[in-house]
Order: structure tokens, then C-alpha cells, then sequence
């Protein structure tokens, strides 16, 4: 029983990781209708980031995150503005294409810049320390704070969202970018705002992807996977749904893994798929659409 | 000087031209409406005023500024309004968040606020956590109105404002008009029924197939010449 329990709990905690991974993703859905697959790539590249500013300047990796984040943020606003603007517009395959050329650039880049070596985000123990319940359970603080990021981001971009008058102009030209124009809104400069938070998420995302795990220039495509299940299990309504994603993505991974090691990945995309074929619009999709 | 004057706009969709040189002139404080029957070019002059439309820039000034072919958002910034056809109001977003959108340019406090907008359209207020879609057609217009007028505008352009509505309803929403001019707003009413243009402007358009085809104030215009421009030969 206990095993079962902890089985879940560990899922549920990784949900955390995922529904960051995911979260920058759906912003950047429901805001441009972008779907961009260099995301995953935008995490580890934060990660290294935050490993460059550390190493160079001697911080800590906390410290390091902090001057990341601003710096994350900029590259949002000036990748939008710059490139993704261009090519944003009715026809879906240009910014596609755009990002997938993007993955790649940005995966070799990182190849050539920090070679194929595994590295990781080191702090003073924290990684390995753990919590004890009761009956000989225990919790990883490092999974704990991964979840509660994942909880505290969710917060903020829904108070973003629905408390600020950015975020009404956000939902505004996400439905209707004509008559947003008409408000004296600015879409393209809007764009490049959502793709600057987008991105300081992926930051804090890269922070704890970065403590808990290595990393190495390929394996963004990976965590791009993760994100797009997470996002689409708990359908485009809400933050919060991408959270559930995440969670029951976790879950079913942690799962899979406790009865055969080789079958944690392929229980994440079964629980997708059954997800997918229940409920195709996801658990929690957005009334008007 | 007239507060807004076009001089010889033109406008096209693609190969497809919609304007055909249109002379117009409002002065500050005045009302003036567009008649026409459909596809006259009235809703696309309102659209290449407002910036959506390219058109050259010294073919409309407002306040003694070259603005055509300007950008949408710097148009709104130099006090234009729009209440567009369809009413055009943001589906996710509750009415008081519509309202709120509508003052996204605003960055000095003005007489148009959610206080004197409720004050205008008071049953706006007790469904102002409503989902702006979800209400009745008569009360998404006077969303779209109030919208429009947090932005301050010295010229609000309202679009059909009446389309589909109830006589009943239509009347309460003309009912507003005369209290926005009171705040100095300068009007102009592009609108299909004839007989309501003529009640409340001070001028009149009447467009037909691009051009226009007659203008003046309403007591000099024969019901003879009326027709004659609305519908040609």
C-alpha cells in the first residue's frame, strides 16, 4: 500500500516539472495561436544559461536563475519581434516550420557551445535532501519545490491573465486581432511580451529541470513531447488544466516504471492517448472557442 | 479648420476598389451621418479611417495632422473611436473587462471612465461580470459604444449601430447619443435607416457604389434627392 502511495505521489510531483514545461507552451498557444516547437529547446538553452552565469560569475545557482530570468525575458521579446512576428499570420505551416528550424539551430548551436557532455545545476545538498512522512514515506524537497514553482507560476500568469490590463488585452487578441488594433493594442508588440514571459517561465522551468536532472543539447525535443501532452490532457481552457496534465502525466509515468523501468515513457503517451481518445478536446477545454 | 477632412480618399480590397475619391468634412461637436444602401463604401471609409485600410496619408487629417494610412493604435491615440459593425465585442472576456480593453491607449484619466459609462448604460453595471457575448443584442451595442468611449475620443464613429436591433432598443441607444455630445464628442453615424440619421444629424453623406453622392443639412434635402442618391437612376 505504501508503494502504491508512493508511487503516486512521486507522479504527482514530476506533474510539477511537466506543467512547467508546459505552461510557457500553452501561454504562447492561447495568445498567438503559435505552436512552437522550440520550446523544449528554449528550456535547455536556459539551463545553460543559468549554468553559464554561474560558472562565470561564481554564483550560486539561485542567484544565477535571478539574472537569467530578465535575460530570458528579453530574448522572449526580441525572438518575437524580430523573427516570429514575420511569419505569424493566417497560414499555420510558416511558424511551424519556423520553429522547427529553430529547434535545430538552437540544439547544434548548443552542441558546438557546450559540447555533448552531460551537466547539471548544482546547490548545497538540496537535491538529495528529502522530507519523511509517516510509514517510511518520504518526498524529495527538490521534487516539493518543483511542484509548488509549478503551483506559484500558475498563480501568477492567471492573476497576469485575468487581474491586469495586459492580460485583458492578451485574451482580447487572442480572440480578435482586428478589433484589438481598433483599441489602440498593438498585437505585434503584445506578441513579443507573451513570448518574453513564455520564455522567463521556461526559466524557471530550466532551474529545476537543471537541479533535478542532467542535461544535454538534444533533449529538448523530449521535453517538448512532455509539454504537449501535459498541455492537450488538460485541454486549452485553463492553467490549471495544464497543471492536471502534467500531474496525470507524471503520474502515469511513475507508474509505468514501478512494474517495468522501460515502460515509464511509453505509460506517458498510453495515458495521452487514452486521454486523446476519451476526451479529445482535453479534460478541461475552454467554453468559447 | 475641420476636426476630421478626407480629400480625394480612395480604398481597395485587393484588385476590388471600394472608394472612389470621397470629400468629407466633420467639424468639433457635430453629428454628422453616412447613409447608403449596402456595399455604398460607407463601413470601408469608416475602416480607412480608422487605420485598417491603407490610404495615402495626406487623404485624411484629423486636427490639422496628416493620419492615413497610419496604424490602428496611433489613430485611437490621437482621439478616434470606433464602435464597429457587428459589435466586435472580445467573447472571453466579462463586460467590464471589454470596457477596460476599450481604455488600453488611455494614459490620462478623462470623463470617460466605468463610473460615467454605468452612469450612461446603467443595466451594463449589473451584468458586468457577464460574459460580454451572452448578453442581449441591445445591451452588446451599448458594450460596444461604452467601449469605444473609454478611450476618450474627440471622434467616436459609430458603424450601423442599429443593425438588428428592436425599434424599442434602437431608441434607448439613440437615447445615449445626445449625452455623449455633451462630453464634446464629435459624431459620425453611419447608418441604413434613413429616417433615423435624419433625426439626429447635423449633416448628411449619402454614399452610393463608392462616391458620394449627396450631402447637406437634413431640412434642405429632398425626399426626391434623397432617394435619387441612395438608389441612382
Amino acid at each position: 500500500m505504501t508503494a502504491v502511495l508512493d508511487t503516486i505521489l512521486q507522479g504527482v510531483l514530476l506533474g510539477g516539472l511537466y506543467a512547467l514545461f508546459a505552461a510557457g507552451l500553452a501561454l504562447i498557444f492561447g495568445v498567438m495561436r503559435l505552436v512552437n516547437l522550440a520550446h523544449g529547446d528554449l528550456i535547455v538553452l536556459a539551463a545553460y544559461l543559468i549554468l553559464l552565469i554561474a560558472n562565470t560569475l561564481h554564483l550560486g545557482v539561485i542567484l544565477s536563475f535571478i539574472i537569467a530570468l530578465p535575460l530570458m525575458f528579453a530574448a522572449g521579446y526580441v525572438l518575437q519581434t524580430g523573427l516570429l512576428n514575420r511569419v505569424i499570420g493566417n497560414d499555420i505551416l510558416a511558424p511551424l516550420l519556423t520553429t522547427f528550424g529553430l529547434s535545430i539551430i538552437l540544439q547544434n548551436a548548443m552542441l558546438t557551445g557546450f559540447s555533448a557532455d552531460s551537466r547539471r545545476l548544482t546547490s548545497d545538498g538540496i537535491e538529495t535532501a528529502s522530507l519523511p512522512l509517516f510509514n517510511g514515506l518520504a518526498i524529495g524537497v527538490m521534487p516539493l519545490l518543483t511542484f509548488l514553482a509549478a503551483v506559484a507560476v500558475i498563480i501568477a500568469l492567471n492573476q497576469l491573465f485575468y487581474r491586469t490590463a495586459l492580460g485583458y488585452a492578451f485574451r482580447a487578441v487572442s480572440d480578435d486581432p482586428v478589433t484589438a488594433r481598433l483599441m489602440g493594442i498593438d498585437d505585434k508588440q503584445l506578441f513579443g511580451i507573451a513570448m518574453g514571459v513564455a520564455l522567463a517561465v521556461c526559466a524557471v522551468a530550466a532551474l529545476f529541470l537543471g537541479l533535478r536532472a542532467n542535461f544535454d543539447p538534444t533533449i529538448g525535443p523530449g521535453r517538448l513531447i512532455f509539454a504537449f501532452e501535459a498541455v492537450i490532457i488538460g485541454g486549452l481552457g485553463s492553467l490549471w488544466g495544464t497543471l492536471a496534465g502534467g500531474v496525470i502525466l507524471g503520474v502515469a509515468q511513475t507508474i509505468g516504471a514501478s512494474i517495468n523501468p522501460e515502460w515509464q515513457l511509453l505509460a506517458g503517451h498510453l495515458a495521452f492517448l487514452v486521454v486523446l481518445a476519451v476526451a479529445p478536446r482535453g479534460l478541461f477545454p475552454r467554453a468559447v472557442d | 479648420m475641420a476636426l476630421l477632412e478626407t480629400r480625394g480618399l480612395t480604398a481597395r480590397y485587393g484588385d476590388f476598389k471600394a472608394l472612389f475619391g470621397i470629400d468629407f468634412a466633420i467639424e468639433a461637436g457635430e453629428t454628422v451621418a453616412i447613409i447608403g444602401a449596402n456595399g455604398a463604401g460607407k463601413s470601408t471609409f469608416l475602416r480607412a479611417i480608422c487605420g485598417l485600410l491603407a490610404a495615402a496619408p495626406e487623404s485624411i487629417r484629423f486636427d490639422g495632422a496628416a493620419i492615413g494610412g497610419a496604424a490602428p493604435a496611433e489613430i485611437v491615440r490621437r482621439g478616434i473611436a470606433m464602435a464597429p459593425e457587428g459589435r466586435k465585442l472580445f467573447p472571453s472576456l466579462s463586460v467590464e473587462e471589454n470596457l477596460r480593453v476599450g481604455a488600453w491607449s488611455q494614459k490620462t484619466p478623462g470623463y470617460w471612465n466605468l463610473s460615467s459609462v454605468y452612469e450612461l448604460f446603467p443595466m451594463l453595471k449589473e451584468r458586468r461580470s457577464t460574459p460580454a457575448t451572452a448578453l442581449s443584442g441591445g445591451q452588446q451595442q451599448m458594450v460596444t459604444i461604452g467601449r469605444a468611449l473609454m478611450s476618450n475620443p474627440r471622434l467616436l464613429l459609430c458603424d450601423e449601430i442599429s443593425l438588428g436591433l428592436a425599434p424599442i432598443v434602437i431608441r434607448d441607444i439613440y437615447a445615449a447619443l445626445p449625452r455623449i455630445r455633451q462630453g464634446g464628442v464629435s459624431l459620425v453615424i453611419v447608418e441604413q435607416d434613413i429616417a433615423q440619421a435624419m433625426a439626429v444629424a447635423d449633416r448628411v453623406y449619402c454614399f452610393q457604389e463608392g462616391r458620394v453622392t449627396l450631402s447637406g443639412a437634413p431640412a434642405a434635402l429632398s425626399r426626391d434627392a434623397i432617394h435619387e442618391a441612395y438608389f441612382g437612376h
